[in-house]
């Protein structure tokens, strides 16, 4: 496949997962769009380092990969948390820490 | 022992460290030994570096050595190299001072251990009379006039802090002033003199490029300085000599540094420091003989605060006070002196001075501790049945004061009134009178405290005793000094009386260190002495021991009987009402100065608070309200955050990539 139909698809998948996380309410779903953003980026990587013949983006990769382990390991404790204590995932009632 | 004469200073400062630090803790006795031991140590020395000073020949005697550079300025705008040094120096000038502060200051410093024996804070009373030595010797002992001004600001500082010993107490019911404010005004009037003082050595240092006595000796003897900036560096000068030594306009500080302990009064404002204004002029002869016009300023304002002082001490009731505008009075025959160019007269009767005048200090001590704590001479009378050996020193002082024959104050101010006479008829004439004034004064304290019937209450009156010998020894000592003192400089006309040479050891000791006008010291001096006939010296001898004569019998004619100096008192009305309030000099500078100069700072108050301050508060009340604004994006709703977060990217990546594609 061409650099640019996967570069193209990386942007997509991305913009989707933006998309998901201003769109959604249920903190689950936006988890899951912040995961996608995640992996587009790491798509990007890849077909960089793919291009270029060098292992940079691969390495990068790992670490992407590692960090939304355990971002999702935090987040989905503080939704299960969130979800004891209010009975609701829906981050627009978490909204009381403001002016 | 020449060598160790920057020692001198730092004996006393021993005493400091030890007193001030421990000096709470320790036993009364054991401050007072350490105290007085450093004085004596420091007053040995000095004795042994004069006594080699003076075995050396006669043009050799001058002693100098820099222990530690300390200002290495470099190259000037003259091209010459500016490094001052932490010099000291020993010369027959100096050597003269030297001896007259460790020995008279050893004196008082024993004295002070039976005065200061029952008061508080007995330690800090000794700290702060030790530095004050260490500052005085450093005073005397610098080499250059910058080390010369630390020891000047040095003493300054004590002055201060002792003035203000009795700080929570009050001290002048007509004026309102507390000890402290007493302090503070001594403190801040001297500080106007310092500023000028300050100026004129910068623009010494800026013409010369030194500040080292011998070097300035030297270049001002070939100088091609304008004569207006001599001057204008002379005045200067002595304007700080005004601050510190009490002369019109500056003399207002000393009468109310008596709020001090009695023995600070004799020994810093008696003796030494209020003297230092007449050592720096005569440290600074070279510079003057260059400026006429500077030494007819100096002349003037000595003879015009001589007669002012003394016309004040007339109707003083405060036995401090009188001493005081007697000391201000003695401090205008020096300057006075100084400033005809009788160089030698000044130091002959700073040193005289010194004995007679902390002798009375000391004497009305120890009247002010028989009676404790009366100072009012209204309140005394008939004290000589009481107190005998305080009587007949004050006595002897009296009397050496106003100048009768054979007493230290005799010689020397006949010396002085015989300078004047050369030098101006105008000054001999204020002076003489000033003198008459003096001996009037004199005799009408010595009568009130000591003749007369007691005029105070009974009680106080059965408990009045004798000073314990820790402070009788010491007047006694100066007493001795106040009548023998005079002998080192006595009139070579005098000493033709019978059958002896010229045996003004003075003279001949102090020559070398002294440039008067029209040419070296030793030359000037002698031919001056043997210019004028001895007839007419003899005249003016006569004619100043009957002034003093008749100023005694005035005051005795007066106080002997009560009511005759209320009569004449109510006769000379207004002038009496004028002396009683000081001719209101201290309401005039309320007036001119003082007040004119608490209007310009409320102006600048009021700037302060209204225009900096407002600009301050402004900028805290412009980031308080564009808070209160912004604070409304803090919604609270996550997805809002996300939305700004996507913006934020937005932007930056637009000028991101604008960068790249240019």
């Amino acid at each position: 496949m061409a650099p640019q139909s996967m570069l193209i698809l990386s942007a997509l998948l991305f913009a989707i997962g933006v998309f998901g996380v201003l769109w959604n309410r249920g903190a689950i779903t936006i988890l899951m769009c912040v995961e996608l953003m995640l992996n587009a980026a790491n798509l990007a990587f890849i077909t960089f380092a793919r291009q270029f013949d060098q292992a940079d983006g691969q390495i990068y990769v790992f670490f992407i990969m590692t960090l939304a382990a355990a971002e999702a390991a935090v987040g989905l404790a503080i939704v299960i948390a969130l979800f004891r204590l209010r009975e609701s995932t829906d981050v627009d009632e978490l909204n009381l820490l403001k002016w | 022992m020449l060598k160790l004469i920057w020692l001198i200073p730092l004996l006393p400062v021993v005493g400091v460290i030890l007193n001030g630090l421990f000096g709470r803790r320790l036993p009364l006795k054991i401050v007072g030994t350490i105290a007085c031991t450093t004085v004596l140590l420091a007053f040995g020395l000095s004795v042994g570096a004069v006594m080699n000073l003076a075995a050396l020949p006669e043009n050799a005697r001058h002693f100098e050595t820099d222990v530690a550079t300390w200002l290495p300025l470099g190259e000037m705008v003259t091209g010459s190299e500016l490094n001052i040094a932490w010099g000291f120096g020993l010369d027959p000038l100096s050597a003269v001072l030297l001896l007259v502060v460790t020995g008279v200051g050893l004196l008082i410093h024993i004295y002070s251990v039976g005065y200061m024996q029952h008061e508080r804070d007995y330690a800090r009373f000794f700290t702060y009379l030790n530095l004050f030595m260490a500052m005085m010797l450093l005073l005397v002992l610098g080499n250059n006039l910058l080390v010369l001004f630390v020891g000047w600001e040095g003493v300054g500082l004590c002055s201060y802090l002792l003035i203000g010993f009795y700080y929570d107490q009050p001290f002048d019911k007509r004026t309102g002033l507390s000890c402290a404010d007493a302090g503070r005004k001594a403190f801040i009037v001297n500080r106007i003199g310092d500023f000028a003082f300050l100026i004129g050595m910068l623009y010494l240092a800026l013409e010369f490029g030194t500040l080292k006595f011998s070097e300035l000796n030297v270049a001002l003897a070939g100088h091609h300085t304008p004569g207006w900036l001599l001057t204008g560096i002379g005045v200067l000068l002595f304007f700080g000599a005004c601050g510190k030594s009490a002369q019109i306009p500056l003399f207002v500080w000393l009468p109310d540094a008596m709020a001090g302990p009695t023995p600070v009064s004799a020994l810093i404002h008696a003796a030494t420091m209020v003297t230092a204004g007449v050592y720096m002029v005569c440290r600074m002869s070279a510079l003057y003989a260059g400026t006429p016009e500077a030494m007819a300023v100096i002349a003037a304002v000595g003879a015009g605060t001589a007669l002012f002082a003394a016309t004040m001490g007339i109707t003083a009731t405060d036995i401090k006070k009188v001493l005081a505008y007697s000391t201000v009075s003695q401090l205008g025959f020096m300057f006075a002196a100084v400033g005809v160019g009788a160089y030698v007269a000044a130091i002959f009767h700073l040193m005289t001075h010194a004995f007679f005048k902390a002798l009375l200090f000391l004497g009305a001590g120890s009247v002010i501790h028989g009676l404790h704590g009366q100072q009012d001479i209204r309140k005394m009378g008939g004290l000589r049945a009481k107190m005998p050996q305080t009587f007949l020193t004050f006595f002897i002082a009296m009397l050496a004061i106003a100048g009768i024959p054979g007493l230290a104050g005799f010689f020397s101010k006949d010396e002085i009134l015989a300078g004047a006479w050369n030098g101006n008829k105008i000054v001999w004439g204020v002076l003489s009178f000033a003198a008459l004034i003096t001996a009037f004064y004199m005799m009408r304290l010595t009568w009130l405290v000591f003749f007369g019937k007691y005029r105070g209450d009974e009680k106080t009156w059965s408990k009045a005793h004798e000073s314990p010998a820790l402070m009788t020894v010491p007047l006694m000592v100066l007493a001795g000094l106040s009548i023998a003192g005079g002998y080192i400089g006595v009139p070579a006309v005098m000493s033709g009386w019978v059958g002896l040479g010229d045996v003004n050891i003075l003279h001949h000791w102090l020559a070398p260190a002294i440039t008067e006008a029209g040419g070296h010291g030793a030359a000037a001096a002698h031919g001056a002495a043997a210019a004028h006939d001895a007839g007419m010296e003899t005249m003016l001898i006569l004619i100043a021991t009957v002034v003093a004569v008749l100023g005694l019998a005035l005051a005795w004619m007066m106080y002997r009987k009560d009511g005759v100096a209320a009569t004449w008192a109510k006769r000379f009305g207004p002038v009496h009402t004028m002396l009683r309030n000081l001719y209101w000099v201290d309401e005039f500078y309320e007036l001119v100065i003082l007040r004119p100069f608490y209007a310009i700072s409320r102006v600048f108050a009021g700037f302060d608070r209204w225009i900096v301050d407002g600009l301050v508060n402004a900028t805290g009340v412009t980031a308080d309200i564009g808070g209160q604004v912004l604070k409304y994006f803090q919604t609270g709703l996550v997805r809002n955050y996300a939305l700004m977060f996507l913006f934020g990217v937005l932007v930056i990546l637009y000028y991101v990539v604008r960068a790249v594609a240019v």
